[in-house]
């Protein structure tokens, strides 16, 4: 119920037509999009714009109430050029989803009757989501620096939320944001205490130019944080295979076991693949996290070198801030290098 | 594992032996509950679960070291966590700690300490009291005079002596979080909450809903990080609520408290999301951990998670100010409601307008109402909106209404714009229903904001009937919806569902060869109406289950129930007890048949109406029902049967009524025929006041007479609880009132065996029992009220359904009427009962009401035809004093063995009757203290009494008032006069002070002659005699 504007905003999103399951949308407006942090990273957005294709609400608010907006959503999506539909039954809309797995859809609306058939065969002819080349919409096309510290971390942009860049500034390092298919050779130009490759759109193979980077930061073991897609990337680097789910994870509410403590937490989610969890044991890492719903790979750890990944967002916005504490580990990674890991 | 429960609330079904391995029906307090450790030996103890009072008491028996003597584990939060949560001083402590913000206070112990504070902190300021019921006791202060006020009550009613004066955010947000943790520290959020009126309001008091509507995801986040820090700082274990005001403009927030225990918001959170909170805590408390447990809805997923809501809750609070007089209906920090509803919708107009209908009061949503109440110029809704009471939203729809701005009703209402805007779509739906054509879309428009039929009628002038017809033509129809925990996203085989008109699909179908039946609850609690409907609803539940029915489905709204519980029945409808909806959910289910017969009054009511649709009503015919509710077709039977009635007749002409009353002679009896618990039921003394009842009684209930009857003073009054299957009448019990006819019978302490009662007249109470049950078909249980007068018995009333007193007769005589009934519903034999079986038990049993007066700023306390307790408790005994004593301490009455005694009584009559108790007390060695004229009498008869003056007389020492603030009074017995006429003038303006001043301070109160008997014998017992402890034993097996 909470969190649609950095969910619209979230690349990870990008390509996507999204239903929302809690029927009461918009109650608290959006805030101003033009209020940057003093680094100059958009204080309550995600990225630039809305990423989504389009939106699908049970209600939408029309009217909106709280201290920090500056419209309302419908004044967003209509600003954006993003359309969006209400009043549809978004709970046996999930179900369908459920049942039915993700799947293309169109988003129609008429005052005389719908050609149902038509309209199938105009969606059959679309682009397939599969197929898309996302790298190309949502990567940075240069570098981007926030910050003048001496030491930095470089964040391979796959489609990365402002959430991961914050959550390194926080840690009190410069952040260089790079394209996704930045060379190793680049990225070690800027003697990076750290790299993290970020969260994106799409099957985690599309992104053949970043798993090579990541094959030789693990490598020549540089510090690395993976985070969603790019805990896939990751995975598939150290020898994982992934998979597409069924209709993906995704929510604030997920509960994930950590299983150097046995304590659990509640993380936010937005996956529509996974690393395989049987081909775990023929790579080179070991189970960090897992589901404590359905036992699926929620986050890995390198047998050997400072490197770690996790499924779920660390850096919340929308969702729970438990995991944040994930930030502080890859802090550790890097300053204390191989005595860090247990 | 085997569990002793200790709860002396005879009518919950949670002291049905069926959920603990003993049950033990004794007071919730040190002595007892040492006695029962000592005994039963237990390895743990649970002090989370029985409210306020367990967790006191827990505290207590840490402290006075009884845990530890008898090794004793607290199984969840530990003394320490619930100290740390309960003592403001260590929860400032603790939150600081943790980093969680509060608000500016302190604490304080005395009045100059708080008047300091509140001049640093600026007025208005908010006085909280530690370690109390519901807020008990405190209030805001605007002013000096109002601290002194508040400051002075609260220190009295806190346990611990102290008060917290903190700066007043009145405005604010009121956002609360439950909190789920294990010992290992696994904690979740499993539920958020949002008050619509701000945090000026209790939020027992508050409309609240679930989720939060109106904050975003980073002010959301920021306080579910908090909810956590702070519990894991304070240490809970097991399930907790806190509570957050939040800035309206901006993201400042601070923690107001920590209740470390099932709370009421806890209840609704449980039934708001489907996660079974006590049921997971307790598991936590045993050592558990979340993640080792289940999801019960999926029983796939695990327990550690949080759930998401795809609809949004409703809980409104039900009041029932129209009881009490001279009640102040203002709504604060002080919780005033009895119960509450919650409405599951999938808009907030949808659930709001729900809600109301569920609340059972006679309106049909927020507009449209039968009575649309008065009009008021602006000034008078400004004051309204900025001083909310009870019908706080109607004001803000009136002054819509009236083109008030919502900045402006925000402003002064602090209600946030949001949820005035959607009262406005309400608003706007209710002209265009007024003004439009009725098209299939404005339909749908109108349903989906939560407009019944009846509503979209009257803007109409159709019936609802008309309307139904309408809309079932256009397909305009509910969808049933699953409460599944996770909005749909994992498979889930739930039965929890409700209906909503924000769907176009069915969750689940109802397989034709899966007919069941269905059970419909009671609604909300209120006065006259309460757990023991819950009781007969599951008892019912499982008389049919154990009777062979496989498919029964509830029906009820009230989420503080175990029939709203999901794993009670088959299929659960959280869902409105009205016709349009019961019609709704039957047209779905297509059941064999409804069962109208356990759900109290507001069922019952729904009989009729059921019939007259072609609904199978299982048990008691309609016809039948009615021919018992209707006045004049109940006499005219009971006269074919030579039983007599006090005089009655019923009218529609104030002239008549005058007529009959000058006839008979006042007094009379003013009610309207169909309603429970006296509504508008009034003892009339004189012309003047007959005027004014016939109005009130005509407004509660006009689709029904009005009857007036002959007040018989001076009379017993005896209930009757039975079974019937139409052939064979099962006696459960007679049970007799202690007080004499007059006060209500929901108020009156009552009896089983009778102790006053002759043989001869048992005989004709019985027997008139059984032609009555017989002559009206009886099928299932039914509830008769007599009265005896100089030995002739007369019938008061029937009620061909479950009544008040059925878990109290069913659990001393060990009979399940219930179970009983569910056979005779079902058809079937009923077993052969041991003859007089209730005659043979060796136990006396006693129910003590429990009364809410202290809440109630400004509510008289004296009884009368109107019911005003709030609950009840019973103690069985191996003898009368022995059962009076336990139920007296149950029902909060302190015991003293010395001490002294304030007598006041009104008229003559009284005064006599009273010179034996009186007599009793100076002989028990207690000092006597009287007003002039008592002391007059008893000083003559009696000797040694003191003069004490009157509270209107301040300035004469010694004075009632001095003597009550210096606690130097034990107890008072103060008996007004009878008559209602002098109730109110001037001469006993002073008796309402010193009854009023008394419960204020804690000091028992005993206002009927035949409860000061009682309570001066039962003193005398207990000089000589110890209480028994035992526990209930199950009841006996039917065959």
């Amino acid at each position: 119920m909470v969190g649609y504007t950095e969910t619209l905003t979230d690349p990870s999103y990008s390509g996507q037509i999204l239903t929302l399951t809690y029927p009461l949308v918009g109650n608290y407006g959006v805030p101003d999009p033009s209020i940057k942090d003093e680094d100059g990273i958009p204080k309550f957005f995600e990225s630039d714009k809305i990423q989504l294709r389009g939106l699908v609400v049970h209600e939408l608010s029309l009217t909106s109430s709280h201290w920090n907006l500056s419209m309302t959503l419908d004044e967003w999506l209509y600003n954006e050029k993003i359309p969006g539909i209400s009043g549809i039954d978004t709970r046996s809309l999930t179900k369908k989803i459920r049942t039915g797995g993700a799947m293309m859809a169109a988003l129609v609306v008429s005052d005389t009757e719908i050609n149902v058939d038509e309209i199938k065969k105009q969606l059959a002819s679309a682009p397939h989501y599969n197929s898309e080349q996302f790298m190309d919409v949502v990567s940075t096309k240069q570098e981007v620096v926030y910050g003048s510290e001496d030491q930095s971390v470089v964040v391979i942009d796959t489609g990365t939320k402002n959430a991961i860049l914050r959550n390194i500034r926080e840690l009190g390092y410069k952040v260089i944001k790079i394209p996704w298919n930045t060379t190793f050779e680049k990225i070690l130009s800027h003697h990076p205490k750290g790299v993290v490759i970020s969260n994106g759109p799409g099957d985690p193979q599309k992104c053949s130019n970043t798993i090579e980077t990541a094959k030789k930061l693990i490598e020549n073991n540089i510090p690395t944080l993976g985070i969603c897609l790019g805990a896939q990337i990751i995975g598939i680097a150290g020898n994982t295979k992934t998979y597409k789910l069924k209709y993906g994870h995704r929510g604030q509410n997920k509960p994930c076991v950590n299983l150097d403590n046995d304590q659990i937490y509640v993380t936010s989610q937005n996956h529509g693949y996974g690393i395989t969890p049987e081909s775990l044991s023929a790579s080179e890492f070991n189970l960090w996290f897992k589901n404590a719903d359905d036992n699926t790979v929620e986050g890995i750890k390198h047998k050997k070198q400072n490197c770690i990944a996790v499924q779920f967002h660390p850096e919340s916005t929308p969702g729970p801030n438990d995991c944040r504490f994930i930030f502080e580990e890859f802090k550790h990674l890097m300053e204390e290098g191989e005595s860090a890991k247990k | 594992m085997k569990s002793v429960l200790i709860n002396p609330n005879i009518a919950t079904i949670q002291t049905d032996t069926r959920f603990a391995n003993k049950v033990y029906l004794l007071p919730v307090n040190v002595e007892y509950v040492e006695s029962i450790i000592e005994k039963e030996r237990p390895d743990g103890i649970m002090l989370a679960y029985g409210g306020q009072t367990a967790l006191n008491c827990g505290v207590n028996l840490a402290e006075s070291g009884i845990l530890q003597k008898y090794d004793v584990r607290v199984l969840g939060t530990q003394i320490s966590g619930i100290q740390k949560t309960e003592d403001r001083q260590l929860f400032k402590d603790s939150m600081n700690q943790c980093n969680v913000p509060i608000l500016k206070s302190r604490t304080v112990r005395n009045f100059i300490d708080a008047k300091e504070i509140a001049q640093e902190l600026g007025y208005p300021v908010i006085i909280r009291v530690a370690y109390t019921l519901g807020g008990k006791g405190g209030g805001v202060a605007y002013n000096e005079i109002e601290l002194h006020e508040i400051v002075e009550r609260g220190l009295r009613a806190s346990l611990v002596g102290q008060v917290l004066v903190e700066e007043y955010i009145g405005h604010w947000k009121q956002i609360e979080y439950e909190v789920m943790q294990d010992y290992d520290g696994n904690n979740v959020i499993v539920c958020n909450m949002e008050n619509v009126l701000s945090m000026k309001v209790h939020t027992g008091d508050n409309i609240v809903v679930a989720p939060s509507q109106t904050i975003d995801n980073h002010e959301y986040h920021m306080l579910r990080s908090a909810a956590l820090r702070a519990t894991k700082h304070v240490g809970i274990v097991g399930e907790c609520n806190i509570q957050y005001g939040l800035d309206t403009d901006s993201d400042r927030y601070v923690a107001i408290e920590i209740n470390p225990r099932l709370s009421r918001s806890s209840a609704l959170a449980s039934k708001a999301t489907g996660y079974p909170l006590a049921y997971i805590s307790a598991k936590i408390g045993l050592g558990y951990k979340l993640p080792e447990l289940e999801n019960s809805i999926t029983k796939t997923t695990t327990a550690c998670f949080e759930p998401s809501l795809d609809y949004i809750v409703c809980k409104h609070p039900r009041w029932d100010f129209a009881k009490f007089d001279l009640v102040n209906r203002k709504l604060g920090p002080t919780m005033k409601s009895v119960g509450e509803v919650m409405a599951v919708g999938r808009s907030f107009e949808e659930s709001l307008q729900k809600s109301i209908r569920m609340l059972d009061i006679g309106n049909d949503g927020l507009v449209l109402n039968r009575v649309n109440g008065k009009t008021y110029d602006e000034e008078q809704l400004e004051d309204h909106l900025s001083h909310p009471d009870d019908l706080i939203l109607y004001y803000v729809a009136a002054a819509i209404k009236m083109g008030i701005s919502v900045e402006r009703i925000y402003k002064l209402s602090s209600i946030n714009p949001w949820f005035i805007e959607k009262i406005k779509n309400i608003v706007e739906i209710e002209s265009r229903l007024k003004q439009e054509e009725i098209t299939t879309s404005l339909l749908w428009e109108a349903k989906k904001k939560g407009f019944s039929d009846k509503q979209i009628a009257r803007a109409k002038n159709k019936s609802a009937e008309e309307i139904r017809e309408i809309r079932k033509k256009a397909k305009v129809l509910p969808s049933v919806k699953q409460i599944d925990t996770l909005s749909a996203e994992w498979p889930a085989i739930t039965n929890y569902l409700y209906l909503t008109y924000g769907g176009n699909q069915n969750d689940i179908l109802i397989n034709p060869d899966e007919k069941g039946v269905m059970v419909l609850g009671a609604g909300p609690y209120r006065i006259g109406s309460s757990v023991e409907f819950d009781w007969g609803t599951v008892n019912m539940v499982w008389g049919l289950q154990e009777n062979g029915e496989k498919n029964v489905s509830v029906v009820n709204c009230n989420p503080e129930t175990v029939s709203t519980d999901y794993d009670i029945c088959n299929r659960l409808y959280f869902e409105e007890l009205t016709l349009e909806r019961i019609l709704d959910i039957a047209e779905f289910e297509n059941p064999k048949g409804i069962v109208t017969c356990v759900g109290g009054q507001t069922a019952n009511n729904l009989t009729l109406g059921l019939a007259k649709n072609g609904i199978n009503i299982l048990g008691t015919a309609a016809h039948d029902v009615d021919r018992a509710e209707d006045r004049s077709q109940f006499s005219s039977e009971l006269d074919k049967l030579h039983i007599q009635q006090p005089r009655w007749q019923a009218f529609s002409n104030l002239n008549e009524a005058k007529i009959f009353a000058q006839d008979v002679g006042f007094p009379v009896i003013v009610r309207p025929s169909y309603v429970l618990s006296g509504a508008a039921m009034k003892v009339v003394w004189s012309q003047v006041d007959l005027k004014k009842y016939v109005k009130e009684a005509t407004d509660v209930s006009p689709d029904h007479p009005v009857v007036i009857s002959k007040f018989m003073l001076n009379s017993l009054e005896v209930d009757v609880d039975g079974v019937s299957n139409g052939t064979e009448v099962i006696i459960g019990a007679i049970v007799e009132h202690i007080e004499s006819a007059g006060v209500h019978s929901g108020d009156a302490m009552m009896c089983i065996p009778p102790w006053r009662l002759n043989n001869k007249t048992i005989d004709t109470i019985t027997e008139y029992s059984t032609k009555i049950a017989k002559t009206f078909n009886v099928k299932g249980p039914f509830n008769l009220q007599f009265l005896i007068h100089d030995d002739h018995v007369y019938v008061i009333e029937l009620n061909i359904r479950a009544s008040r007193s059925m878990p109290f007769v069913s659990k001393l005589v060990k009979t399940n009427l219930i179970s009983l009934a569910a056979k005779a519903i079902l058809g079937k034999p009923l077993p052969k009962l041991p003859e007089n079986k209730w005659q043979k038990i060796q136990n006396f049993g006693i129910k003590v009401p429990q009364f809410s007066f202290m809440q109630l700023d400004g509510a008289d306390i004296t009884l009368g035809v109107e019911m005003q307790s709030t609950g009840e408790v019973a103690c069985f005994g191996t003898s009368f004093y022995d059962a009076l004593a336990k139920g007296l301490t149950s029902a909060g009455y302190t015991l003293p063995m010395t001490g002294t005694a304030l007598v006041t009584v009104g008229g003559a009559q009284n005064k006599e009757k009273l010179l034996q108790p009186i007599a009793r007390l100076k002989s028990l060695g207690f000092k006597i203290l009287a007003t002039e004229h008592t002391a007059e009498f008893f000083e003559e008869k009696i000797g040694d009494i003191k003069i004490v003056h009157k509270i209107s007389e301040p300035t004469r020492k010694p004075n009632i008032a001095d003597l009550l603030y210096e606690r130097k009074i034990d107890f008072i017995i103060n008996i007004p006069s009878t008559s209602t006429l002098e109730k109110y003038v001037g001469m006993l303006e002073d008796e309402y002070q010193i009854r009023r001043k008394s419960l204020e301070l804690g000091i028992p109160v005993l206002t009927t002659i035949e409860l000061a008997d009682s309570f001066v014998k039962t003193l005398e017992w207990l000089k000589d005699n110890k209480t028994t402890k035992d526990p209930i034993e199950p009841y006996d097996k039917l065959d």
